[in-house]
């Protein structure tokens, strides 16, 4: 009769991370998104063994070789080569290392600049929150990109630059998020409970209120990389992120533009990669925030 | 309300010098000398040398520069641009009318196409075409204008061979700047229509299209999207049933009752988008060659202009808080709510 009883909790009560990933299953976007993700970080990590090129690598005699499935192709380079004659195929597997490595780079900096600054003005209220929302409406009167052109503009050209840069255009958004979750929770009975046992402002903000900020802040982690890696492509096509020879797919896109008319797959498939990496941050964004924050299913 | 419009402009007071700080720190804080970087090796003259940090002000303490700065900001003086020798006001107001037009119009197709598809969405829930346009619209959300704005060349320019490359109308016509909006400027002169005919108005048109369908799209796509979630909302409140109950035909309880109270929070986004559409002209400029304000600002960061990034910035950011501003306060007005 006990065992009985046992194993209807054990029912009742599914792993938590069970639950989550069945639910986060039947949303199909968001599946697609993480297939995407998973993809591109895999041809990232491997980049060296499945390129069959070296990004940099010159090939005698083959300028401007459409890709091998279309006239005129070689089968020796998939996706044909570029102006120089460097395999696309090659510089587009060494751009996913670049991009995966800006988005990482561009949500670790931005989101730890921006959980901290937003628990301290969502818990400590007042002056502090004062402050840092004026530091964020500031800004936030930026366009995005011509906030990331200014950063570009005082620190030089380059691909850690335009990352800083991207960086603090996406600050903002952290704060805000931490900021609203610090507010709600304050108020509540536990953040009471820990501060009549004499716990420290900072304890209660980082082991008590942001623990339970975390599905805001996980979804927008993962929207945040679709933004990095948009914005800091959006720069290397503007000459002022990362700069040749680095193969990025922004700079690859701005390289290609004087081909054009002669050559439309240099620029089709850089900007393909881009389009589909970042829809695959988008989609797995908007099925974690679905799966995350039920209030939002009706 | 009045409470509200004060707590909403004493915020307004910080952010402005923030702003303004932000812009004027810009040409300061460029690592080296920037007097020795704009002259170059010419720089070795010490008179040159003088006069040059003189014009751009550089020879006194930073507090009087700032003061000063400030000063002729407020008297609408800007500077000059170091390239070009105008005044940097002149060259930002004789650039603004093409953005705008170009802005304005990727918003016209942007609320034509994503309002009315969002509440077909929204009306056929869960259907195909709701996943369709749904997914579609993520894509759109997703999509690198730069390099759409290159495939919609690839395919309507080179391919097809329908629409122009570049710039904003044929070279062979003059246009007189009546508006700045070449659209209108095109119809208003007589001589040039009488000369032409409307030939000129169809090359602005031509022009026009490419670069508005690259920079309406990313508004498109959160419009569509917008608009759906908008009006699902409201089509599941009583009032809607109570319409429906009482024999209102289903046209006018979705285009009258469900529809003007989903624009609300559509309309607020819109008046919001100003500062994204900015960033789209950045990037719409440099690949269909605009001569607008984004294409100048990326010229002037390539050139070290800094009296031309410090005013342009300062320019575009102080409109983006004021619209934005705006955009609270009448949304105040409409919904008493928002005004705690």
């Amino acid at each position: 009769m006990e065992k009985v009883e046992a194993q209807k909790t054990e029912e009742q009560f599914e792993n938590p991370i069970k639950e989550f990933w069945d639910m986060f299953c039947q949303n199909k976007g968001a599946v697609i998104g993480l297939g995407i993700i998973v993809f591109f970080v895999l041809v990232a990590l491997l980049a060296p063994l499945i390129a069959p090129y070296s990004p940099s690598e010159l090939q005698a005699n083959a300028l401007r070789f459409p890709p091998a499935f279309l006239k005129g192709g070689d089968s020796r380079f998939f996706f044909g080569t570029d102006d120089v004659g460097r395999d696309l195929l090659s510089r587009l597997i060494y751009g996913a290392r670049i991009s995966m490595g800006v988005g990482f780079m561009v949500v670790f900096l931005s989101a730890s600049v921006g959980t901290v600054l937003g628990l301290f003005a969502g818990y400590l209220g007042g002056k502090v929150d004062w402050f840092i929302m004026r530091f964020v409406d500031i800004l936030m009167a930026f366009p995005s990109i011509l906030l990331a052109i200014v950063v570009v503009s005082v620190m030089g050209p380059g691909l850690m630059n335009a990352v800083i840069a991207v960086a603090v255009v996406a600050c903002p958004t952290f704060i805000r998020i931490v900021r609203a979750s610090a507010m709600a929770e304050r108020k509540k009975q536990y953040v009471m409970a820990s501060k009549t046992f004499g716990a420290s402002p900072m304890r209660i903000m980082f082991s008590e209120i942001l623990p339970n900020c975390m599905a805001p802040l996980i979804v927008q982690i993962s929207l945040g990389f679709s933004d990095g890696i948009l914005n800091a492509a959006a720069l290397g096509f503007l000459g002022l992120g990362a700069q040749a020879p680095t193969p990025e797919w922004g700079i690859m896109l701005a390289d290609a533009r004087a081909f054009i008319s002669s050559d439309p797959w240099l620029v089709t498939l850089p900007g393909l990669c881009i389009l589909l990496v970042v829809l695959g941050f988008n989609l797995f964004g908007d099925g974690l925030r679905d799966t995350l924050d039920p209030r939002l299913k009706k | 309300m009045l409470a509200f419009t004060l707590k909403r402009l004493g915020d307004l007071i910080p952010t402005l010098v923030g702003v303004s700080l932000l812009s004027f720190f810009v040409i300061r804080l460029v690592p080296g000398d920037p007097v020795m970087l704009l002259l170059g090796e010419r720089g070795a003259d010490p008179k040159v040398y003088r006069e040059m940090k003189k014009e751009l002000g550089l020879d006194r303490p930073v507090i009087n520069q700032y003061g000063s700065f400030v000063l002729s900001t407020l008297k609408g003086d800007l500077g000059r641009s170091i390239i070009s020798k105008r005044k940097v006001t002149e060259e930002f107001f004789g650039r603004f009318p093409a953005t705008l037009e170009l802005g304005l119009c990727a918003l016209i197709f942007a609320t034509l196409i994503g309002i009315p598809l969002g509440i077909l969405a929204a009306l056929k829930r869960n259907s195909f075409f709701d996943y369709f346009l749904m997914g579609g619209s993520l894509i759109g959300y997703s999509m690198p204008i730069f390099w759409w704005g290159l495939i919609l060349i690839i395919i309507f320019s080179v391919g097809l061979g329908l629409t122009p490359v570049s710039g904003r109308i044929d070279v062979v016509y003059e246009i007189k700047t009546l508006t700045g909006f070449y659209l209108i400027d095109t119809l208003l002169d007589s001589e040039l229509i009488s000369d032409e005919g409307f030939a000129p108005f169809r090359s602005a048109i031509n022009h026009l299209i490419l670069p508005a369908i690259a920079m309406g799209t990313i508004p498109l796509a959160v419009l569509a999207r917008m608009t759906r979630s908008s009006m699902l909302e409201v089509l599941g409140e009583d009032y809607i049933r109570t319409a429906r109950a009482k024999g209102l035909p289903y046209k006018k309880v979705i285009l009258v009752h469900a529809l003007r109270n989903a624009l609300i929070p559509i309309i607020t986004v819109l008046g919001l988008m100003f500062g994204s559409i900015i960033t789209g002209a950045i990037l719409t400029e440099t690949i269909f060659s605009w001569p607008g304000i984004g294409k100048w600002l990326v010229a002037s960061i390539n050139a070290r202009d800094y009296p031309v990034i410090q005013g342009g910035v300062l320019f575009i950011a102080t409109m983006v808080v004021v619209i934005n501003l705006s955009v609270d306060f009448i949304y105040a007005l409409v919904n008493p709510k928002m005004r705690q």
